[in-house]
């Protein structure tokens, strides 16, 4: 019994350290002084400092943070519709749609972004900030159907028939009944959409141009090069943002068991 | 029945409208694409040929894409064999902790995998801490070139994907009756049979989604052999990108992801069927 405790703490511990090794490399060596990374010579902030002298990174950061901040907030509210529709409505084509949000959910970033890129040039929006917001809203949009669907899917449907017995009309309900129950799943959607739309490179790489550039972008075409302290810093950062992302959406799973 | 709503008419209008706009009509057009024929200056041309899916076949391409198939095939089960012991053993440890390391696998989930790939070049590379490390223990006697090789694709592969593979087969795990498992064993069956039987098939919606996830953008990628294979590897999205990018064969590419289309559609058919068998219905 011990030994298979001691192996199973083992083998957790042993996986662990191979998914978090490179990250934890990768964060010491940000404050690291030597400029290629070869050897330790001593704490610095210089690259985080270089960062924030840098202004095109910059510039791609402010750009990527617009991009995530509305195709987020506009994936998560037509993603909460969707839910809330596929949930309490019946209508023709309602599971192929549902099947089609599982699909682009499922389907490969690359296929996503070529079709896309066909797409808006034939219909000839050029590409840049307008393609690229499209594109993210309908790429986060079925994380967020899926999320708050998995909470809906849950409810007591008595509270929704109860409100509708007393009057409250079809936008009431939702207003007044059903948002106010999903919050945290609509939040934790949203929080992942940014994630998402804030990290993406392959669809982003079809749909937009030198006329928007954007952080993950940035990095790709920098890292591409090969090790540069900056980058090490700029991913720290990243992944910093991320950790705080992961812990808030935590919270909120958390709230919502108890 | 009550009157049709403008709310219930709105939303469904809406849901409705951004699926077939921007997701139905744009993959269409990659169907459509993928029969015509190439055109240099206006991307493709109005008239049907079979040109672009007879060239997959051309020994140089095919070439490429039967790598590519056999190294996502690779690291998908590798992924798998590592994951599925893994997220086993979680499901044991008890849930004050293992809140704590669910998380730990969600983390690297949500992180952005260009950023991983990144690190593991750090950790990788000739003058890397791996190298530095087993030059300093006296395994080795020079750094071992361990990046810009297919390996390191492979390794690449199967680092930014591991959190894919674990988190669907630790859901599966987690849903698993244990009573199932002790009839199994009440009624005479050995551990291996409990396993073949019992566990494993109560698990094939968890293993079969979590192989979806792993094995296209396993193919997909195209970063990963940009950053840790130099030229000497490419996948399928590689592929794909140089059509639309560099070649300038819209047509061709869209073949190809057409191809990988149908890939995902027959995956995701067979996750449809394993959850069928148990659950009735995907939707309630």
């Amino acid at each position: 019994m011990t030994r298979s405790r001691f192996f199973s703490r083992f083998y957790l511990g042993f996986i662990f350290l191979f998914l978090y090794l490179p990250l934890l490399i990768l964060i010491v060596y940000s404050f690291n002084k030597s400029k290629y990374g070869t050897g330790w010579t001593g704490w610095t902030l210089h690259w985080y400092r270089s960062l924030w002298d840098n202004t095109l990174l910059l510039d791609a950061a402010v750009n990527s943070l617009i991009v995530a901040g509305i195709s987020s907030v506009a994936a998560t509210a037509i993603g909460t519709l969707a839910a809330v529709a596929f949930y309490r409505y019946r209508f023709i084509g309602r599971k192929v749609l549902y099947s089609l949000v599982y699909v682009v959910m499922m389907s490969p970033d690359i296929v996503m972004g070529i079709s896309l890129l066909i797409f808006f040039i034939l219909v000839g929006l050029p590409i840049g900030f307008r393609t690229l917001l499209l594109s993210h809203i309908t790429f986060c949009l079925p994380f967020v159907v899926v999320t708050v669907y998995a909470r809906i899917s849950g409810f007591d449907p008595r509270v929704i028939e109860a409100a509708r017995d007393l009057g409250a009309g079809e936008f009431q309900t939702f207003r007044y009944i059903l948002l106010p129950l999903l919050m945290p799943a609509v939040i934790s959607g949203w929080l992942l959409s940014f994630t998402l739309s804030l990290d993406d490179v392959i669809v982003s790489f079809f749909v937009t141009g030198p006329s928007f550039e954007i952080l993950p972008l940035k990095i790709y075409s920098m890292v591409r090069l090969g090790v540069k302290p900056e980058v090490n810093a700029l991913s720290t950062v990243l992944f910093g943002f991320t950790l705080i992302m992961v812990t808030l959406s935590q919270l909120l799973v958390k709230e919502k068991k108890r | 029945m009550r009157d049709k709503s403008l709310f219930r008419r709105l939303v469904i209008g809406v849901v409705f409208f951004w699926i077939t706009v921007f997701v139905f009509f744009p993959n269409l057009l990659v169907v459509i694409t993928s029969f015509l024929k190439r055109n240099p200056v206006r991307f493709v041309e109005a008239s049907f040929t079979l040109e672009s899916y007879r060239s997959l076949f051309e020994p140089v391409f095919f070439q490429i894409f039967i790598q590519s198939f056999k190294n996502a095939l690779v690291a998908t089960l590798v992924c798998l064999v590592i994951s599925y012991p893994f997220a086993y053993l979680l499901c044991r440890i008890r849930p004050s902790v293992r809140r704590y390391l669910l998380v730990l696998v969600i983390i690297p989930f949500w992180t952005s995998s260009l950023i991983r790939t990144y690190a593991l070049v750090i950790l990788l590379k000739g003058n890397g801490i791996l190298n530095t490390l087993l030059v300093a223990v006296g395994v080795i006697h020079q750094p071992l070139q361990i990046l810009y090789n297919e390996g390191a694709v492979f390794c690449g592969l199967v680092y930014t994907l591991l959190p894919f593979m674990i988190l669907p087969l630790y859901a599966a795990i987690e849903k698993l009756d244990p009573q199932l498992v002790e009839a199994a064993y009440d009624l005479g069956a050995g551990r291996l049979q409990v396993f073949a039987r019992v566990i494993l098939p109560l698990t094939l919606p968890g293993i079969i989604a979590g192989c979806i996830l792993v094995f296209l953008p396993a193919l997909g990628l195209f970063y990963i052999p940009d950053l840790l294979g130099g030229a000497k590897l490419m996948l399928l999205g590689n592929f794909i990108r140089d059509q639309f990018l560099t070649a300038r064969n819209w047509p061709f590419g869209a073949a190809a992801s057409v191809i990988l289309t149908a890939v995902m559609g027959i995956m995701l058919f067979a996750y449809y069927r394993s959850l069928k068998r148990f659950n009735g219905s995907v939707m309630e």
